[in-house]
């Protein structure tokens, strides 16, 4: 039929001039672009910092410059006490997160899902969120002693109400659209939770799992800090508070270092990616 | 009030009994609403009909499209969809956009419950081509322009097997062409088809390029004011002189309508 064939050029045509390839940037480019600002900030910092030390305004085991921390550092790699420390509490960090993920999904689907849980629950879970965690070190070492147990509660007490409540904002920024048309196309009850709510509310809880990363990191370094024990073993807070028992502020700031690293890697390496995969599959980056 | 209520005679191509959507009575009111949003609609679509529904904005168009869809429930009255489902489209193409275009199509396919992953992707594929979209499959929502957006979206409308379309002013967020080309696609659709369509528009000339029968409601409340049979043939364009004479009359009609809440 002839104007059935020119109306599919006419929407071919359209169709062309309304798409445009999408730039493909090169992967090195990428991550060079994206690497070059961080080192540059590094550098920037430790040059203040080396600045600072060549000043001396401060005596050296008050602020040892950078070169001290570095072969600290160095010292610490060669007794062999920097790779079993940070696995140690990566180990305990990535056991906690990971049961605070268990329990805080279901927990942010009931509150954000049921109203008079959310009335009754809600208020408290944003209390907790602004709790310091650390604040659980005394009780949990009291009721469980010094061990992974307790560690494990604060981290829990930690995380836990910050994935949750991402979980929580990730469900209220569903669009109601998306909502209506899943029922329109037949998702109801559970498959609607499953195929519309749970990836509409995907990005939110990314970003809540990322939150809850970091508070689980920050209550699992305050206990290891506070607390020590045979039974806790040499952890990154370990290195730590034995550095300050030694009055050795260089071997603190490389405790300090190994932390924010830690911290600083966990983020880059595997939230980042994920979030940035999701949301550029979005058209949201 | 000065328009006369003209009840046009049914289209009765199936038999007496067969209609694709029957509303009856229908009022909408909602909680604090002081008049209701809707009152006493009667409206039949006969299977294969095409109507469009014409009002002022905010006239409860979109709210009676809900009520035909399911997605809410009047008040009085009665809202029947003899074969079970009516798909609905909007005027943005709600496309999950965690999906592929196939991807959309396939979910509307396994919801409504048609076994098999292969055959779902075949079927999807032999939609997407419906609407001439072969190559969008692996395409996410966010690469295609709006009018191959909306396109989609039909597709995953037809994908619902339903065989009534209610569309609630589908391609208003368009540019001319792109609606123009648009109308011309989903007339052929229709035609190949022989759905039901509930088409609510706004835009005078365009209820008038597609449908075969024009209702307009007046507003506050929303109740069935007039409609119209439109016996110009398809293929109609929507600058034909016979398109341009009718959206005069109706046009007329409206303003009278809405200048009724000025006085
Ligand atoms: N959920 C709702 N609650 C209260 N009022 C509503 C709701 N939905 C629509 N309305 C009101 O009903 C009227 C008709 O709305 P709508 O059906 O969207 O109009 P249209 O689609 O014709 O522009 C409007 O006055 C609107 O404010
Ligand atoms: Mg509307």
């Amino acid at each position: 039929m002839a104007a059935d064939s020119s109306l599919a050029h006419i929407e071919a045509g359209l169709d062309a001039l309304e798409t445009s390839p999408e730039p493909e940037r090169g992967t090195l480019r990428r991550v060079v672009a994206s690497a070059l600002p961080p080192i540059v900030a590094v550098v920037l910092i430790v040059a203040v910092w080396q600045a600072l030390y060549a000043a001396k305004i401060w005596p050296d085991w008050k602020l040892p410059g950078p070169s001290q921390v570095f072969s600290s550092l160095k010292d610490a790699y060669r007794n062999g006490d920097v790779w079993p420390a940070v696995g140690h509490s990566i180990g305990h960090g990535a056991v906690g997160f990971g049961a605070s993920v268990a329990i805080g999904t279901p927990l942010g689907l009931l509150v954000g899902r049921f109203k008079p849980v959310r009335a009754g629950i809600g208020p408290i879970m944003s209390g907790l969120q602004s709790l310091p965690s650390v604040a659980w070190v005394p009780p949990a070492l009291m009721f469980f002693g010094p061990t992974p147990a307790m560690l494990y509660t604060v981290v829990l007490l930690g995380a836990v109400p910050s994935i949750a409540v991402g979980v929580v904002s990730g469900l209220d920024q569903v669009p109601p659209l998306y909502l209506r048309v899943g029922r329109n196309i037949g998702a109801r009850g559970l498959a609607s939770v499953r195929h519309v709510l749970l990836p509409a509310a995907l990005p939110g809880y990314l970003a809540g799992l990322r939150q809850g990363w970091a508070f689980a990191w920050r209550s699992l370094l305050a206990s290891e800090i506070i607390v020590q024990s045979a039974g806790l073993g040499h952890s990154l807070g370990f290195l730590l508070k034995n550095a300050q028992d030694t009055n050795d502020m260089a071997g603190a700031f490389a405790a300090i270092a190994l932390i924010l690293a830690v911290g600083v890697a966990v983020n880059q390496l595997i939230f980042v990616p994920l979030e940035r995969h999701v949301l550029k599959a979005r058209g949201l980056a | 009030m000065t328009a006369t209520i003209e009840t046009a005679a049914r289209p009765d191509r199936t038999g007496a009994a067969q209609t694709a959507v029957r509303l009856a009575g229908v009022g909408k009111s909602f909680r604090g609403g002081a008049t209701p949003v809707l009152d006493g609609i009667d409206l039949d679509v006969a299977p294969g009909e095409f109507v469009c529904l014409l009002g002022a904005s905010g006239c409860g168009k979109s709210t009676l499209l809900n009520l035909v869809a399911g997605l809410d429930s009047p008040t009085t009255g009665t809202v029947e969809v003899p074969s079970g489902r009516a798909a609905l489209m909007f005027q943005e193409s709600a496309l999950f956009p965690w999906l592929t275009a196939g991807q959309n199509v396939e979910l509307a396919l396994r919801l409504r419950g048609l076994p098999g992953r292969r055959e779902r992707r075949v079927e999807a594929e032999r939609l997407l081509d419906l609407v001439r979209l072969r190559g969008s499959y692996d395409k996410r929502p966010h690469q295609l322009s709006g009018g191959m957006r909306q396109r989609v979206a039909l597709a995953r409308a037809l994908a619902q097997g339903g065989d009534v379309l209610l569309m609630d002013e589908p391609f208003a967020a368009l540019d001319a062409i792109t609606r123009d080309v648009l109308h011309e696609e989903l007339v052929r659709l229709w035609e190949t088809t022989g759905l039901a369509v509930v088409f609510v528009t706004h835009n005078v000339r365009e209820a008038v390029r597609l449908g075969q029968r024009v209702v307009l409601l007046s507003s506050r409340p929303g109740r069935v004011a007039r409609e119209w049979r439109v016996d110009i043939p398809q293929p109609r364009r929507i600058e034909d002189k016979t398109v341009a004479d009718l959206s005069v009359e109706i046009t007329e009609h409206l303003r009278e309508e809405i200048s009724r809440h000025g006085r």
